[in-house]
């Protein structure tokens, strides 16, 4: 834990799509690893260096709402690009109308974490800890982003800072602003969750067993997940 | 077309009197609400749809302005474009990078939102586009109103008959009072590189939230209006404050009687703490 950061990240909309139910999409109760570390790479990240997420501690109570938005049913098919591209008069378009699809999503309302993280590095190149340690903590207290991150959908734009940060909710900072509000559940079961994709094998999904402990959600390392 | 090398972050104000904004589909269409505050919800895909719909009328569907998801109601008139023959010996990977750079170049829906095509044997086919909207949401509570309405005439023989010759059908509209929305982007400089969304694609955007409503009036709309765009430009491409502290600097109040539910954007004003923006960080406001 040589290189260890943390962040403060809140929303209003969160959608952490659990895998089983990605047409109608249902949010997990919590934010999954992989999308903590999506918001740390969007902050700053580098090939050399692979983030790997310790603990995510929810800062408000858990709450559901549900949208629901037409979408577009199909995606566009490589061939049509390759063919316009050949002939120059082929249409590639899609029209809403015939091709749509009305999906709800059960998303999550003001949600609040604090995430804490390392990197370790993932070749011999460009090992320099503290650079990159400094990097990201100069970007994080700048509010400085590659792109701006999102909480699951990139309809649903996360603010970020540094854990001790002003936020809306205790807007002087300070310590009260990393202590989680009344109803957040202390202790919880939340069953088999995304840990990250194992991007080595084909992108294979990998699960863990989370449980809230103490309002804290602490991820099992790579090699321990389930496939 | 060079891509843009700096950070933007907006709030985009809009309003609507006596219209629909955003009709939900799991409310029978009525305006959407926030249940928990009452306030009305646009989401970020109604405002790129109208996005979209102001590019393809005002540059007429050419390249590189050309939209590819479309609706309906402009009849899209192929025109011969400019293309590149792709050589038949490139591996799959290859081709599709290809494809994607031609999208990207051709298409600005492609190039500002991104766009996801299907690709076979490589997954991650997909274009991350530098634009980033977030869902609207009305100042201050909305009280959505169902409004009944006849029509003096029937559809079918058989409603006529039912009717013995009264023919009239009853309707319902669902309407918005007044509502101001405010809306938050982004748009990210890293990322247009890679889509090459440059200074031109960044204006026509600027233009089309300011004008997109003056092309898209219907029946169920109302009178929607663009009210404010105010654009925080970052010196570095990276940013040089974080977003949320520049948003809170533009700030909405009530004006006059409070207590009143307000029915026009004269009971609103907008203050923009020009004073405080940052160091490094440029304010325009565009309308």
């Amino acid at each position: 834990m040589a290189f260890g950061v943390s962040l403060k990240v809140w929303g209003e909309y969160a959608c952490f799509t659990r895998p089983e139910m990605k047409v109608e999409r249902v949010s997990y109760d919590v934010m999954t690893p992989s999308a903590a570390r999506g918001i740390i790479e969007a902050i700053y990240w580098k090939p050399a260096i692979r983030w790997v997420v310790d603990a995510i501690t929810i800062l408000n109570p858990i709450r559901f709402e549900n949208i629901r938005r037409n979408e577009l049913a199909n995606k566009l098919p490589l061939s049509t690009v390759t063919k316009a591209m050949k002939d120059g008069v082929s249409p590639v378009e899609k029209f809403i109308e015939t091709d749509r699809q009305q999906r709800a999503s059960l998303v999550l309302r003001d949600v609040r974490y604090i995430i804490e993280a390392h990197f370790e590095f993932t070749g011999p190149d460009d090992n320099n800890d503290g650079k990159h340690l400094d990097i990201f903590n100069r970007r994080l207290a700048k509010g400085q982003c590659f792109h701006r991150p999102c909480l699951g959908c990139r309809e649903f734009a996360a603010h970020f800072g540094p854990a001790d940060c002003p936020d809306p909710v205790f807007p002087n900072g300070g310590p009260e602003s990393m202590r989680p509000l009344p109803g957040v559940p202390d202790d919880k079961d939340l069953g088999w969750m995304l840990l990250d994709l194992d991007y080595d094998n084909d992108m294979e999904a990998r699960f863990f067993p989370a449980k809230i402990d103490h309002g804290v959600v602490r991820p099992w390392k790579m090699e321990e997940a389930k496939a | 077309m060079s891509a843009i090398d700096k950070r933007y972050d907006f709030v985009f104000l809009f309003d609507v009197l006596n219209g629909n904004p955003n009709g939900d589909p799991d409310a029978g269409n009525l305006p959407r609400i926030d249940p928990e505050t009452n306030r009305g919800l646009v989401t970020d895909v109604c405002l790129k749809r109208k996005i979209r719909n102001y590019v393809e009328l005002a540059k007429d569907n050419a390249a590189p302005y050309e939209i590819y998801v479309k609706e309906k109601a402009i009849l899209a008139n192929q025109q011969k474009r400019a293309h590149e023959t792709l050589p038949d010996d490139l591996k799959d990977a290859a081709r599709t990078e290809q494809a994607k750079a031609w999208m990207c170049r051709n298409f600005f829906d492609v190039r500002t939102f991104g766009a996801v095509m299907s690709l076979k044997d490589v997954s991650c086919g997909q274009v991350r586009g530098p634009v980033q909207l977030t869902f609207a949401r009305s100042e201050d509570p909305i009280a959505p109103m169902d409004i009944s309405i006849t029509r003096m005439a029937v559809a079918t023989q058989a409603e006529a008959d039912k009717q013995h010759g009264d023919n009239r059908t009853m309707g319902r509209k669902a309407i918005v009072p007044y509502g101001l929305y405010r809306c938050h982007g982004f748009v990210s400089a890293p990322l247009a590189e890679r889509t090459g969304f440059g200074s031109e694609d960044l204006a026509l955007l600027w233009e089309s939230l300011r004008n997109m409503f003056e092309h898209d009036h219907s029946a169920a709309r109302g009178e929607m209006a663009s009210r404010g765009l105010y654009v925080f430009e970052h010196e570095n491409k990276m940013g040089n404050a974080p977003a949320h502290t520049l948003f809170n600097l533009v700030d909405v109040q009530r004006n006059g009687d409070e207590t009143a539910p307000p029915r026009s954007f004269e009971d609103y004003a907008v203050t923009v703490d020009e004073a405080s923006v940052p160091k490094g960080v440029t304010l325009h406001s565009m309308i």
